[in-house]
């Protein structure tokens, strides 16, 4: 409806655009994937036997840290309503780098060589992610076409720096470290993700930085207009995502005592629909790590219980495709009658 | 005051002149503003209104002329240049972002922290902020459900309630409020409205930018009326009526 004053539209509409139609599913609100994570934990520990295991417990937590790291750096990313494609291919090249140095390194004994690699693989990190928030912010190529390349530059590095062969010369100190499991349930990769996780809540929640991420992906131009240097921002989101997935490539060399040059290939598309899943907008503006994190879990535990039932492995990217698309799908229903997308 | 000269304006710009090519935008226009006034800018587009804005809001630096703000010259370099000395704008297409809570917008690049520690970690005083923003919503009369309600939330009128309170939380030279009432239902105009008397109230001054008449007629002391570029009328709002405006604006009337 529409009215006219004065020679100018008017409308009159929209008094209440919050007005929830309480369907059971809008009740629900964000805790809906978790539901769906407890109710795959329930079904597969009746219907996998060797599911509901603590060994089983370790190595589905182990193995979704690697997850949650890339989807922590994602969500920052996917809030700002951009999206980074290489993750993967940086988490691959960090821990080749990383792999490579401490094997040329081993000779000035174990510790020098685990330091250096260490440093050497979270530094490949940094630099790519700075990378690619230069050529977002500074050359102004937007953030899928930027990550493409570097997806592209990161797996081609990787194999010509390891010559697509396994490095496994590597100081024992680190993998002793990496498969190290705390009173019998809580394995060294999955603590760190956890503190990981505390701490990039603590400054997406708690903190200007986290503010500003929120603000960008909501409206850049207006937080631009409000005195924020949106540019510097952005460079430190993609170079934070970048340190981010060269920690967790420091972490499978640690995990696995190998540095692999398959690592990371197609990582991106699992973090990416961990933080879609969890309800994050891919317009930007809203996500909550909690959200991403269950989307992880929801992956992970995926994967572990249809590997225990004896599927097929090419199963688990079909079933994790129509994850994804129904989580979205669902998102996008309970934001229907929302003014935010 | 320098020299012991008082101005009664808050803002005065003078000779102002801006071309983009040939075409020139701003013709040696004059503008001043004082303490608790409200002045419409009206004109047709391609009059000249925006581009005088932009100037009085830094976003342009004028070819010729001058600006005195409180009596003392100043050249605005940038709007955040414009900003540090008290003047903000509120554009048509809002700068809130409208995820973020009414608290949190009101303070958007202008945070605020428990200590010199928490700055440096950048973790904000989000009780202290939000206190803040009730006490300026309470002094303007805007009524929210609630300050963790984030923008998108709210009706229009609210909206740009929001963005008029956050003006006057740090607009203490001058106000510029780009098209305010556009797209807003009758009850939200009013509102508006309203919300600008009590920014008079406060003693700021406020420019008031729109092509909707009524709204220019029922709120501003006195109207600008600019026409290709140039400054045509200046008109005393109670003296005036909306067919002797719209007459300069069409340039039917000439001073």
């Amino acid at each position: 409806m529409s009215v006219t004053e004065g020679g100018a539209p008017i409308r009159v509409k929209q008094q209440l655009p919050l007005q929830r139609r309480g369907t059971w599913l809008q009740d629900l609100g964000d805790w809906w994937t978790f539901l769906i994570l407890i109710l795959l934990v329930i079904i597969f520990s009746i219907t996998a036997p060797g599911f509901a295991t603590g060994q089983n417990f370790v190595s589905t937590t182990v193995s979704a840290s690697n997850t949650v790291i890339l989807a922590i750096a994602e969500t920052f990313v996917i809030i700002t309503g951009g999206i980074d494609l290489s993750v993967g291919a940086i988490l691959g090249l960090s821990g080749i780098v990383g792999a490579t140095v401490m094997q040329n390194m081993m000779v000035h004994g174990d510790m020098p060589a685990l330091i250096l690699g260490v440093l050497a693989g979270l530094g490949t990190g940094i630099v790519a992610g700075a990378v690619n928030g230069f050529v977002i912010s500074f050359m102004e190529i937007t953030p899928f076409i930027a990550t493409l390349g570097m997806l592209g530059i990161g797996t081609g590095l990787t194999y010509l720096v390891s010559n697509g062969t396994d490095i496994v010369n590597i100081p024992p100190e680190l993998s002793t470290f990496g498969d190290a499991v705390l009173f019998n349930f809580l394995g060294i990769p999955a603590l760190l993700a956890l503190v990981l996780l505390l701490l990039a809540w603590f400054f997406l929640t708690k903190t200007r930085f986290g503010k500003y991420t929120y603000a960008i992906g909501s409206n850049a131009e207006g937080t631009r207009r409000s005195g924020v240097n949106v540019k510097a921002h952005l460079f430190k989101i993609y170079t934070l995502s970048g340190l981010l997935s060269g920690f967790a490539g420091v972490l499978i060399v640690a995990r696995l005592a190998t540095g692999s040059p398959l690592e990371g290939t197609n990582d991106e598309l699992n973090a990416i629909a961990s933080v879609v899943i969890g309800g994050a907008s891919l317009f930007g503006g809203r996500g909550t790590l909690f959200g991403s994190t269950v989307g992880a879990l929801v992956i992970s535990v995926l994967v572990s219980g249809l590997v225990i039932m004896g599927v097929q492995p090419y199963w688990q990217q079909v079933t994790i495709g129509v994850i994804i698309i129904l989580a979205v799908y669902v998102d996008q229903r309970r934001y229907r009658n929302r003014v935010l997308k | 005051m320098p020299n012991g000269v008082s101005s009664p304006y808050v803002l005065q710009a003078q000779g102002i002149s801006k071309n983009y090519g040939k075409i020139q935008a701003l013709a040696a226009v004059d503008f001043a503003i004082g303490a608790g006034e409200v002045v419409g800018l009206v004109g047709d587009n391609g009059a000249g209104k925006s581009t005088l804005i932009k100037v009085l809001s830094g976003a342009i630096m004028p070819d010729a002329g001058e600006l005195q703000l409180k009596g003392e010259n100043v050249r605005l370099k940038s709007p955040a240049d414009a900003r540090r000395r008290g003047i903000e704008t509120v554009y048509q297409d809002l700068s809130l972002a409208p995820h973020l809570t009414i608290a949190d917008n009101l303070f958007l690049g202008r945070e605020m922290f428990h200590s010199n520690f928490s700055r440096m970690f950048g973790v904000l005083n989000r009780k202290h902020m939000m206190e803040r923003a009730q006490q300026i919503l309470d002094e303007l009369h805007v009524t929210v459900r609630s300050m963790k309600s984030s923008i998108a939330e709210l009706s229009g009128g609210q909206r740009q309630a929001v963005a008029v309170a956050r003006a006057v939380l740090w607009g203490d030279s001058m106000i510029i409020l780009d098209e305010p009432t556009n797209h807003l239902g009758v009850e939200e105009v009013e509102m508006v409205l309203n919300l600008i008397r009590r920014v008079r109230e406060r003693g700021i001054p406020v420019v008031f930018i729109s092509h909707t008449l009524p709204h220019v007629l029922e709120v501003t002391d006195r109207i600008e009326v600019m026409f290709l570029g140039r400054k045509v009328k200046s008109l005393i709002t109670k003296d005036t009526t909306l067919d002797e405006v719209i007459a300069y604006i069409t340039g039917s009337r000439v001073a």
